[in-house]
C-alpha cells in the first residue's frame, strides 16, 4: 500500500475523528470557564428569569396560592388599566423619569468635568461625592424626611435664611414629585459620577491640547472633544438610568405615601399595593408585565448600543 | 458570536425557562399532601398532630417571651398528642408582603396571625380554612360578643378574635394641663375638639392640637372611624355602592379643614402611616389623636411615652365605633386534626381567663401591663367576661383611670365591623380627600368626596 493510499483509507477515519478530538480539547480547556457560566446561569434562572416567567404567567391566572390557578386572560390586565390610580401611577412616573433625567443625567457628568480638571484634592473629593452611594437607600430617603420638615427641616432653615418663602416639599401636589427627584438624584450621584470620570479619564490628552492650539476654549473643547469621546456611555448611562428610574419606589413609599392626592403614586407603588395590601398578586403582576414591557424597549436600545461599541 | 449562536443560546434559555414555569405551575397545582378540607364533623382521628404556630414575642421582648415560651411548653404538657413543631417570632406578626409566599411554598404557619383589616381580604379569596364545624368544642366560643362577627362570612367561621377594642379619642394631661383645658373633662363633642386643639397649639412653636394620617392606607382607615362615629357608613348595607357622599362624610373633611387651614391647630406635617403619628404623640407636643385604647400601651412599650401623661376618652358624639383588633386563622391546607389541635392552642393562649394572654397574676408579675380594658372579647355577662373582667381589675397595676372615661362614654355604642373584603382598596382611595383636605386650602370638599365616590363605586362593580 502506497503512502498515498494510506492517506486517503485514513481521511474519512481522520475526518470524524479529528473534530471530536479538537471540541474535546476546548471542552477540557474551557471547563473552568464552563464552570463558572453554569453558577451564573443557575443565578439567574432562578433569581432573574424563573421570576420573570412566574411573572407572565401569574399575570393571566387568579390564584389565591390554595386552589388551583384559573386562567384569566387579560382580565387582571383590563382590572388595572381601569382603576383610578392607573393614569396617575404611569403619568408621574413617565414625569419622574424626565425629570430625573434632567437633574441626575446632567448634574453627575458637570460634577465629573469639574473633578476630572481637578489638581487637589480629587480622591477626597470623589469619595465625599460617593459617599451617599454608601448610605442604605431607607437612611438616605428617611434623612431628606428631616430635611424637607416643613418647620424645622434644613431647606426650609436656608431658604428663610435667604428671606425666601418656606416650601411645602413634599406636603404639596405641585412640589411633592420634585422634591423626590431631588433626593434619587442625591443617592445616585455617586455612581454615576466615577462612571462619567473614569470615561473622561481615558480620553487622550493630546486631543484637548490640539483643541487648545486651535483656540477652543473649555465649552468648545468639552463639546468637541469631551462629549463625542464619551458620546457612548453617556448613551449607555442615559438608557441604563431611564430603566432604573422608570421603577421608582423606595422614595414615594417611604416619604409619601403616594400622596398627596396620588401625586407621587408611581407605577411599582401601584404594584405594591395591588400585591401586598390590596391581595391581589395576579393584578400586580399584570403591573409589573406592562412595565417589563416598556423597560424592555429600552433596554433592546441599550444592547443595540453596547453592540455597536463592541463592533 | 453567530447569528445562529444567538439562536442556539435563546433556545437553551428559553427551554430552561420554561422548564421551571412548568415545574412551577405544577408545584401550584399539586395540592399538599397535607391539603385535605375541613369537612362538617370530619373525624379526629386519636394520634400525634404536629403544627406551627407565630407571633412568637421577638426577643426583644424578654418578658412577653418568656411568658409565650412557658405557654407553649405548658400546653404541650397538657396536650402531649401535640406537638408544637416551631413558633416564628417574625416581626410583624402578619407581613402581607409575605404571606401568600409562604403560603404558596408551603411555609405558612398552621396557625396565623391576623389584624382585622386583612380578615375579610383572607376569607375572600379563600386563603383561611373554614372552621365552623370546630368552633363549638372551644369552651369559651359561645361567650364571645359581636367581635366574632368579623371572622364572619355566608354563615361561616373562618378565625377567631383575640384582641378588639373600639375607637375612642386619645389625648396628653400634660398638654392640655399646659393649654389651660381640663384633662379630667375631655371634649365630648368635635366643637369641643376643635375648641381645645386651637388652645393647644396656641402654646407655640412644635404644638399641635389634632394630628391626623393621611396616606399609605391610614387616612381612609381614619376617615373611615370618624365616618362610623358620626353616624354614617363606607359602603351601603349591601356593599354594592359607595355611602360616605353624605353630610356625614362632609362633616369629617370640613371638620379636618378648619382645623387645618383656619384655626392651624393641626401643624404642617403629614402623618403617612402609623408609627409616624405614634412617634408625634409620644413626642408630648401632639395634644389628640382618634385612636383605641392599645394606642396607650403602644406609646408606653413601642414608643417610650410618659405613659402616666396618656389618656383615652370616648369618641366625641359617637354613634358606632370602628372595631379594631386582631386574631388568628388557620392554615387552608391543614388537616382536621391540625384544625382543631390548631384551635385548642388559640383557645389555651388567647381565650382562657387565666391562661396566656388572660393570665394576668403571671402578667402583673412580669411587670407587663394590666388593667387596660381590652382585649374585649366576651359578653359582658357571660362567665368567661366576667371572670376576665374580675381577674384583670384584680391585678390592675395601670391606673384605671387612664381608661374609664373611654369605658364608660363606649358603653351601649353598637361597634361597627370593616367595609368589606375591599377595605385597603377602599381606604387607598379615601387617601385622597384625607391628604387634600390636610395640604390644600383651597380643597373642595364635595368634590372630593363625589370623585372617591365614583372611584370607589368603578371598583365594587368591577368586583361584582
Amino acid at each position: 500500500m502506497t503512502a498515498t493510499s494510506m492517506r486517503v483509507s485514513r481521511s474519512p477515519r481522520g475526518s470524524r475523528g479529528r473534530p471530536a478530538t479538537k471540541r474535546r480539547r476546548e471542552v477540557r480547556r474551557n471547563i473552568t470557564a464552563y464552570g463558572f457560566l453554569c453558577g451564573a446561569l443557575i443565578c439567574f434562572a432562578f433569581f432573574s428569569w424563573y421570576p420573570m416567567v412566574w411573572e407572565v404567567v401569574l399575570s393571566f391566572q387568579q390564584t389565591n396560592f390554595v386552589d388551583p390557578p384559573i386562567w384569566v386572560g387579560l382580565e387582571n390586565f383590563v382590572t388595572v388599566f381601569q382603576d383610578a390610580a392607573f393614569g396617575p401611577a404611569w403619568k408621574n412616573t413617565v414625569m419622574f423619569t424626565v425629570l430625573a433625567l434632567i437633574f441626575g443625567y446632567g448634574v453627575p457628568f458637570v460634577i465629573a468635568l469639574v473633578l476630572n480638571e481637578l489638581r487637589h484634592a480629587r480622591a477626597y473629593l470623589r469619595f465625599v461625592v460617593y459617599l451617599p452611594v454608601m448610605l442604605p437607600p431607607a437612611v438616605g430617603v428617611l434623612l431628606f424626611q428631616w430635611f424637607y420638615e416643613p418647620e424645622y427641616g434644613l431647606f426650609n432653615q436656608i431658604l428663610g435664611f435667604f428671606r425666601l418663602p418656606a416650601l411645602d416639599w413634599l406636603n404639596s401636589t405641585d412640589t411633592a414629585l420634585v422634591s423626590l427627584v431631588i433626593v434619587s438624584t442625591w443617592m445616585n450621584l455617586g455612581t454615576g459620577t466615577l462612571i462619567y470620570l473614569a470615561a473622561l479619564q481615558t480620553i487622550p490628552g493630546e486631543l484637548y491640547e490640539a483643541a487648545e492650539l486651535d483656540g477652543a476654549g473649555i465649552f468648545k473643547r468639552i463639546w468637541h472633544v469631551t462629549i463625542p469621546q464619551t458620546k457612548l456611555i453617556l448613551l449607555v448611562m442615559l438608557l441604563l438610568q431611564i430603566v432604573a428610574t422608570m421603577q421608582v419606589f423606595i422614595e414615594p413609599y417611604l416619604l409619601t405615601g403616594g400622596g398627596p392626592e396620588n401625586s407621587t403614586v408611581s407605577v411599582v407603588y401601584l404594584m405594591y399595593q395591588y400585591a401586598f395590601n390590596f391581595g391581589n398578586i395576579n393584578g400586580g403582576n399584570a403591573l409589573g408585565v406592562m412595565l417589563m414591557i416598556v423597560l424592555m424597549v429600552f433596554s433592546a436600545i441599550y444592547l443595540r448600543v453596547s453592540r455597536e461599541d463592541k463592533s | 458570536m453567530t447569528r445562529s449562536g444567538y439562536r442556539r443560546t435563546a433556545g437553551l434559555l428559553l427551554a430552561t425557562a420554561l422548564g421551571l414555569t412548568a415545574s412551577a405551575c405544577g408545584s401550584g397545582d399539586e395540592p399538599a399532601q397535607n391539603n385535605a378540607r375541613p369537612t362538617a364533623g370530619g373525624s379526629a382521628a386519636a394520634g400525634p398532630v404536629s403544627i406551627t404556630v407565630n407571633c412568637m414575642p421577638p426577643k426583644t421582648n424578654k418578658a412577653q417571651r418568656a411568658t409565650f415560651q412557658e405557654d407553649l411548653d405548658a400546653f404541650q404538657k397538657l396536650n402531649p398528642n401535640i406537638k408544637i413543631e416551631k413558633a416564628t417570632d417574625a416581626f410583624p406578626c402578619y407581613e402581607p408582603r409575605t404571606f401568600e409566599a409562604k403560603l404558596a411554598g408551603g411555609q405558612l404557619e398552621t396557625v396565623f396571625y391576623v389584624n382585622f383589616p386583612n380578615v375579610g381580604r383572607l376569607m375572600e379569596s379563600g386563603q383561611a380554612a373554614d372552621l365552623t364545624p370546630y368552633v363549638d368544642e372551644l369552651k369559651t366560643f359561645k361567650d364571645y360578643n359581636a367581635s366574632i362577627d368579623i371572622f364572619k362570612k355566608d354563615g361561616k367561621i373562618y378565625g377567631l378574635p383575640t384582641d378588639g377594642y373600639g375607637m375612642g379619642l386619645v389625648y396628653n394631661r400634660d398638654v392640655f394641663t399646659k393649654a389651660g383645658l381640663d384633662p379630667s373633662n375631655p371634649p365630648k363633642t368635635w366643637a369641643e375638639v376643635q375648641a381645645a386643639a386651637k388652645k393647644i397649639a396656641a402654646l407655640g412653636p412644635g404644638y399641635v392640637g389634632f394630628g391626623e394620617y393621611s396616606g399609605n392606607n391610614v387616612g381612609g382607615w381614619h376617615f373611615t372611624a370618624s365616618l362610623y362615629g358620626r353616624g354614617g357608613d363606607v359602603l351601603t348595607p349591601d356593599g354594592k355602592k359607595a355611602a360616605f357622599n353624605t353630610p356625614e362624610g362632609q362633616a369629617v373633611l370640613e371638620n379636618l379643614k378648619q382645623m387645618r387651614w383656619t384655626d392651624n391647630s393641626m401643624g404642617s406635617k403629614l402623618y403617612i402611616d402609623w408609627p409616624s403619628l405614634m412617634k408625634a404623640m409620644a413626642g408630648g407636643k401632639m395634644g389628640m389623636m382618634l385612636g383605641a385604647p392599645d394606642v396607650l400601651i403602644g406609646l408606653r412599650n413601642d414608643f417610650q411615652a410618659k405613659f402616666e401623661n396618656y389618656q383615652i376618652t370616648a369618641l366625641p358624639e359617637a354613634k358606632a365605633l370602628f372595631n379594631g383588633g386582631a386574631g388568628y386563622m388557620i392554615n387552608p391546607k391543614a388537616t382536621p386534626e391540625q384544625i382543631r389541635a390548631g384551635l385548642k392552642w388559640i383557645e389555651y393562649e388567647f381565650l382562657t381567663p387565666g391562661k396566656g394572654q388572660l393570665d394576668y397574676v403571671r402578667a402583673k408579675g412580669a411587670d407587663l401591663t394590666v388593667g387596660q380594658p381590652y382585649p374585649d372579647l366576651y359578653g359582658a355577662d357571660t362567665p368567661s367576661g366576667q371572670e376576665v373582667l374580675k381577674l384583670r381589675s384584680e391585678n390592675a397595676n395601670v391606673d384605671p383611670a387612664q381608661f374609664a372615661l373611654w369605658v364608660e362614654g363606649s358603653k351601649g355604642i353598637p361597634p361597627k365591623a370593616e367595609p368589606g373584603p375591599y377595605a385597603q382598596e377602599i381606604y387607598a382611595i379615601l387617601d385622597t380627600p384625607m391628604s387634600a383636605v390636610l395640604t390644600r386650602q383651597d380643597a373642595d370638599v364635595a368634590k372630593l368626596l363625589s370623585d372617591a365616590e365614583a372611584k370607589v363605586n368603578a371598583l365594587l362593580e368591577k368586583k361584582g
